[in-house]
């Protein structure tokens, strides 16, 4: 074969090879690419949980719906879900809750105001908001689960109008864990919803409920016929809570919960957060909980 | 078309050709005059492995495998057939999909506008995406059973109704040619024929398909096009049409492969799964299974990942580099307070369910192609078709009494995570 034939098969098997018909769109893009991010402002919530405000260096802000999360990327730590906890209609600050735990975390609690974060995201489903609309709405929240659902909290007051009664019931380890505090407190003080806060052990002066979420979830409140429930927490709290709730009459296709798994591209590649048939980073977080009951109430899966 | 005329395009009805002297060898060539990089089987280090080819010797002629569980062995006669042998021990996802690959670097902020490529932000993090073109390339020899896997790995990696894709998955993929060949020596792991995957090549997914034929002492090729590019390859290479006989010897060849299969996974794995969730069965898998994930990097379909950081000395780059990782680790599930899969069993469960279960929820098709290189990999011989049979077994599972959630591997305390708060 004469170079000038080479030359033009060459081409032509470029052109016509059977898996030349893949979608252009398919091979552009840059999925795994981090927006820089600007710390702005940095707080200690609790001895282990702070939350930073995030603007961005490249462009526009990030738009998102309550209970979406973002990859945050620590320079050379490594990368790690964690959900916006910020309010919705105000997206120019970018709001994230972390608690310290491990290798990435700790890193980014290192990190003070004028540090840059790698962002990527907004991920996954969010809470449903509109269609608790003309319903009582329950935010059932344990420990750093309280962080996704502040979003939806913000939806939700900022409408407050559209939905029936509204109720935030919350479980934290001690008095000292609790999160937002004077946003619960702030919460606590309105007429048009109905704060209930409990701990799993008394410290100081706390005189308030002592147990599980369950046991508030237990005395009701709202309208359980009638009711969309949000829940976040431990995974065993939410089976838990989740079971409290159907109890108390709430129906199973109205009640969510959003999911925990280990995360490494958020973009449904990575395969590390397959939960039965769903990968919790695309067709999750926020799962309604009749569709994912019977897995739910399986270990290890 | 009249039977054997040698088709110009990739539409009608594309009639087999035959090959006219060496055919192989001028295939490869005409590829490599074409700038392909021709990659397929060949022995190393007692295996049939995939590599680039330099020329036609280095496919493995005269070498056959014999697979069975745990066992792999090769054996040479002086035979001239280069394709007598089942799937190779690596699936092509190691060229697709590599073992490890760059995803990116970052670099941390200000001095980022010096480093070359990075964008340039005012502070950073800044990234460079690694290279874009890969090379022109060529598969060569793809077993039906990998033909299904690549088809099953698009799914995954390159499909547009995903929601997300791999772009360096699908640039590589666009820029491979796929010559198929036809499995006349399935090996005893093999059940592609109860999958549905092969011994066969199908009608679509390459670009040429070959059947090798042995006349006399001689190997022969039939080819076929997938595609125009198929077409265009086999004008460039002497062939006249196959002749009836010819081609009634490849359909022979096919139907005794398809009998030779004695493996063969029981019908309606999804079913078996469905009903098997407790199953004692795994723990006793468990009390085998070594978790040492050989099965998911030799499975071509297992696509799992995981992304880790190399920063250098200075600090001031980190390279962030994509890694196979297994279901079978501990890490693979890790979170906060403990692994969510902390037994085997339930890790076995996990892929198994996956596989054969799941998958068919997730991509409409079954993970498991039936190639037979887990079976044959794993050390201690645990079997797909074996497993799922013993789990067909109605047998009472360990939870008939005692307390629910119990660990899949049957132990009696549950395993607690850090997190779980004591139960009400
Ligand atoms: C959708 C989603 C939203 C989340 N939102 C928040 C949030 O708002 N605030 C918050 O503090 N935490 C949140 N988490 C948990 C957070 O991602 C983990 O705490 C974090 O990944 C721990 O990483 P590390 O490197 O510090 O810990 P290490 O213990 O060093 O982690 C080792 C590896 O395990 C994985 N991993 C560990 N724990 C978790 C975990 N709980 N979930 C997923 N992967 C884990 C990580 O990939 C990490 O690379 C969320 C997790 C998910 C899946
Ligand atoms: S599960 Fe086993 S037999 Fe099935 S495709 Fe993977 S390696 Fe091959
Ligand atoms: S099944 Fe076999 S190959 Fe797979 S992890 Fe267990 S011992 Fe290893
Ligand atoms: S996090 Fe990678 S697939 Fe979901």
């Amino acid at each position: 074969m004469d170079a000038a034939a080479a030359a033009a098969l060459a081409d032509r098997l470029t052109e016509t090879a059977a898996a030349a018909r893949l979608p252009a769109s398919l091979t552009e893009g840059d999925p795994w690419r981090p927006r820089p991010f600007r710390i702005d402002r940095w707080r200690r919530d609790l001895s282990d949980t702070f939350t930073v405000d995030l603007v961005p260096l490249d462009g526009p802000p990030l738009t998102f719906a309550p209970g979406q999360f973002n990859m945050l990327y620590v320079h050379g730590a490594g990368e790690v879900p964690i959900s916006i906890s910020g309010d919705p209609d105000q997206p120019e600050r970018l709001v994230h809750t972390t608690r310290a735990v491990g290798q990435v975390t700790n890193a980014m609690k290192a990190l003070r105001v004028g540090d840059t974060l790698g962002v990527r995201g907004p991920f996954g489903t969010p809470w449903p908001v509109e269609a608790a609309f003309g319903h009582d709405v329950v935010i059932v929240a344990g420990g750093i689960g309280l962080a996704p659902l502040r979003p939806l909290i913000h939806a939700v007051l900022a409408r407050r109008e559209r939905f029936g009664t509204v109720v935030l019931l919350y479980g934290a380890r001690t008095p000292e864990d609790i999160l937002y505090r004077a946003a619960v407190t702030a919460w606590r003080g309105r007429f048009d919803m109905s704060v209930h806060v409990t701990v799993d052990r008394a410290t100081g002066r706390w005189s308030g409920p002592i147990g599980m979420v369950t046991k508030l979830i237990a005395r009701g409140g709202f309208d359980a016929r009638d009711t969309m429930a949000y829940v976040c927490g431990p995974e065993v709290m939410m089976r838990h809570a989740a079971q409290a709730l159907i109890d108390k009459g709430v129906a199973a296709e109205r009640l969510f919960l959003s999911m925990e798994r280990n995360m490494k591209c958020a973009i449904g590649l990575c395969g590390h957060c397959q939960w039965g048939a769903d990968f919790v980073c695309k067709d999750g977080p926020v799962f309604r909980y009749d569709r994912v009951a019977a897995r739910l109430a399986q270990a290890e899966v | 078309m009249g039977a054997g005329q040698p088709n110009s395009g990739g539409s009608g009805e594309p009639g087999p050709v035959r090959l006219l002297g060496d055919g192989v060898a001028a295939l490869m060539a005409v590829l490599r005059a074409a700038g392909r990089e021709v990659i397929g089987p060949t022995v190393r280090d007692g295996a049939i492995v995939l590599r680039p080819l330099k020329r036609p010797d280095d496919l493995p002629r005269g070498w056959h495998d014999r697979q069975e569980a745990g066992l792999y062995r090769l054996d040479w006669e002086d035979r001239p057939t280069r394709f007598a042998h089942a799937a190779p021990a690596q699936g092509w996802k190691r060229v697709l999909h590599p073992p490890e690959a760059c995803v990116g670097t970052a670099y941390r902020g200000g001095i980022a506008s010096s480093a070359e490529g990075a964008d340039a932000g005012p502070d950073g993090p800044c990234w460079a995406a690694p290279e874009a073109s890969p090379p022109l390339r060529a598969f060569f020899g793809v077993r039906p059973c990998d033909l299904a896997a690549l088809s099953v790995l698009d799914g995954i990696l390159a499909n547009p109704a995903a929601g997300y894709h791999d772009p360096a998955y699908a640039r590589r993929r666009r820029d491979t040619l796929v010559v198929a060949a036809d499995c006349a020596s399935p090996a005893a792991t093999c059940f592609c024929a109860g999958m549905g995957t092969g011994p066969g090549v199908g009608d679509s997914g390459f670009d040429v398909a070959l059947t090798e034929l042995v006349e006399g002492d001689a190997a022969v090729y039939l080819a076929r096009a997938g595609s125009p590019a198929g077409a265009a390859l086999l004008e460039a290479v002497e062939h006249r049409p196959a002749s009836d006989a010819e081609r009634a010897a490849a359909t022979d060849q096919t139907v005794r492969a398809t009998k030779a299969q004695t493996r063969a996974l029981p019908a309606d794995p999804r079913a078996i799964l469905a009903r098997a969730t407790e199953h004692r069965h795994w723990a006793d898998v468990a009390a085998r299974c070594l978790a040492c994930g050989t099965c998911t990097l030799a499975c071509p379909t297992c696509f799992c990942a995981t992304v880790e950081d190399a920063t250098s000395l200075d600090g001031v780059t980190a390279a962030r580099t994509r890694r196979w990782s297994s279901c079978f680790t501990e890490a693979f599930s890790y979170i906060h307070g403990g692994a969510v899969r902390g037994t085997r069993g339930a890790r076995y469960r996990q892929w198994i369910t996956h596989k054969l279960s799941a998958w068919y929820d997730q991509f409409g098709t079954s993970g498991c192609v039936g190639c037979g290189r887990c079976v044959t990999w794993c050390p201690v011989g645990i079997d797909i078709t074996a497993e799922v049979a013993a789990l067909s077994e109605t047998r009472p599972s360990h939870r008939r009494r005692g307390p629910a959630r119990r660990p899949v591997d049957g132990s009696a305390t549950p395993r607690r995570r850090k997190d779980d708060p004591p139960a009400p």
